[in-house]
């Protein structure tokens, strides 16, 4: 169960048409993800799991090095394993992403979502499914750029990271964070974090990884999860991280101006159908009809 | 011209079978309530509407199965009434003559058949507009797509995910706009509605709009003009 964080003000509410109480502007927090001190130990995944409460089932050793095979309703964050011969420095690399859901500052699943509530963006860039609005609909899957909700077949209801919103409401870090043996995540605010970024991304480049950089990807207008990467400039080499993740325009369509097209089609629908009838009144059956169907039946016509 | 007198016996022309009117009201019934299920979701000053079926979960769940009612009782109608709605010569000269059907002038009209072409468009559109929202449905509904997917040996994309929940609000809209249409011009032209209630029409009903459907009736009766011999 995730649950609405009252300590934070909200910054976008899924399905609500009326404005939102005004929020204090809030300071925007971030975690960084370097993927280049990821050692792949996977304590950020049973920190997740302790601090949650979520149990993934048992599943089959099918002979790498992910588990759980995918993100689930039992399991937020997943490394994801990707073995690459880089050819210009002519070595294996083991690139491990820590997965999960971005919380990006224009969130799809928030703008697919049909449910008054079941997603909000707290004013410090966090976006939070609340079960309890949740209706388990599904449209938060297409929504999202990044594949990262997951629908629970026991509740059916909508799950993915929080970005441990509790903890953060009583201002601690992601149990992830706290978990991390190399600091390769760390959590603060999203300035801070591009700060830590910029230093990270210059020692790279010292070491030779001449396109390492930080990945907060414009077309989401940026993440409140953000990836430093060794390579930049090949995002999909890590387990398919998304080139320019953006809310798809199919999205766009079927939850922006569609929306209002398609009730504007139905009101003029209806409103021919009364101006019609004002007009041109009731279609009557006549007198003479009738007669004229008796005289058919009779023979006559 | 005089009108129609209340209270006065008419000829009733049988119109339609109990059965076939069972069969439409199964198909009215489940497309109003996939309409308030389906339009809750489309537009958030419209989620009120999953209060009717007691929450927003209920009215999700529901939604699909009533999806499956509605295919199977569309399916009987169409096959019980696809024949009669065939395109004929007189359907164009109908349509070209649109302005003097809304003006209701019946006299400037060729003869009709069982269905007028309108009634035809209605037909065909609801027939494709069912079934594609069907497949787009299955398409929208994360249990229903698991069985197919295992059903079908496939993997439905992400993309072609999102272009079903296009397609299938698209066809909603025009499917509704249709069904508009359809209660309207049975609310119209008055003296329709008897035909899916009692399952009968008046003569003069028949003979206003659908004089060749009635020439065929009478030509069925016993005691009816027999052909010449």
């Amino acid at each position: 169960m995730s649950q609405l964080q009252p300590a934070f003000g909200l910054s976008k509410r899924s399905a609500t048409t009326a404005a939102l109480p005004a929020a204090k502007p809030a300071v925007q927090v971030a975690k960084l993800i370097d993927v280049s001190k990821c050692i792949g130990c996977k304590a950020c995944q049973v920190a997740c799991m302790e601090w949650n409460d979520l149990r993934q089932d048992i599943e089959e050793n099918v002979g790498v090095y992910e588990n759980p095979h995918d993100l689930s309703p039992n399991a937020w964050t997943l490394m994801r394993f990707t073995e690459w011969e880089n050819p210009e420095r002519g070595q294996l690399e083991w690139l491990i992403r820590k997965d999960g859901c971005m919380h990006c500052q224009d969130p799809g699943c928030l703008k697919a979502c049909p449910a008054p509530g079941a997603i909000v963006q707290y004013s410090n860039g966090i976006v939070d499914f609340i079960s309890a609005n949740c209706i388990g609909c599904g449209y938060c899957v297409k929504g999202c750029p990044f594949n990262s909700p997951r629908i629970s077949t026991a509740d059916n209801k909508a799950y993915k990271c929080t970005l441990c919103s509790d903890r953060v409401a009583v201002g601690q870090g992601p149990a992830c964070a706290k978990a991390c043996p190399t600091k390769a995540i760390t959590f603060g605010t999203k300035d801070d974090m591009k700060k830590l970024a910029a230093e990270r991304v210059e020692d790279l480049k010292e070491r030779g990884y001449s396109k390492a950089g930080l990945y907060d990807p414009p077309g989401v207008q940026g993440t409140h999860v953000m990836y430093v990467l060794h390579h930049l400039d090949k995002p999909a080499l890590y387990a398919g991280l998304a080139e320019n993740p953006r809310i798809s325009p199919l999205v766009e369509v079927w939850k922006g101006a569609g929306k209002y097209a398609g009730l504007a089609l139905l009101g003029i629908t209806a409103a021919f159908g009364v101006v019609h009838h004002l007009l041109a009144g009731a279609n009557r059956v006549t007198e003479e009809d009738e007669e004229n169907a008796e005289k058919l039946r009779g023979g006559g016509a | 011209m005089t009108e129609h007198r209340d209270g006065e016996a008419h000829m009733q022309v049988p119109r339609y079978s109990g059965s076939a009117r069972i069969n439409h009201w199964i198909v009215a019934v489940s497309f109003v309530l996939l309409m308030i299920s389906g339009l809750a979701l489309f537009h958030p000053s419209l989620f009120w509407l999953t209060g009717l079926f007691g929450g927003g979960p209920t009215a999700r769940w529901v939604h699909p199965w009533l999806g499956v009612v509605l295919v199977v009782g569309f399916l009987g109608l169409f096959l019980r009434f696809f024949a009669a709605n065939l395109p004929e010569r007189t359907d164009w000269v109908w349509l070209a003559r649109l302005r003097h059907v809304l003006a209701g002038r019946e006299e400037y009209l060729p003869e009709v058949g069982k269905y007028n072409a309108g009634q035809k468009f209605v037909f065909w559109a609801q027939a494709v507009l069912v079934m594609v929202m069907f497949v787009t449905g299955i398409g929208l509904w994360p249990a229903g797509l698991a069985y197919f997917e295992e059903l079908l040996g496939f993997k439905a994309t992400i993309d072609q995910r999102r272009m079903a929940a296009v397609i299938h609000a698209g066809s909603a809209v025009l499917t509704i706009a249709i069904w508009i249409i359809h209660v309207y011009a049975a609310i119209w032209v008055r003296g329709t509605i008897s035909a899916m209630t009692r399952g009968t029409v008046t003569g003069g009903w028949a003979w206003r709009h659908h004089r060749k459907w009635l020439r065929k009736e009478i030509g069925k009766e016993p005691g009816g003009p027999q052909p010449a011999e």
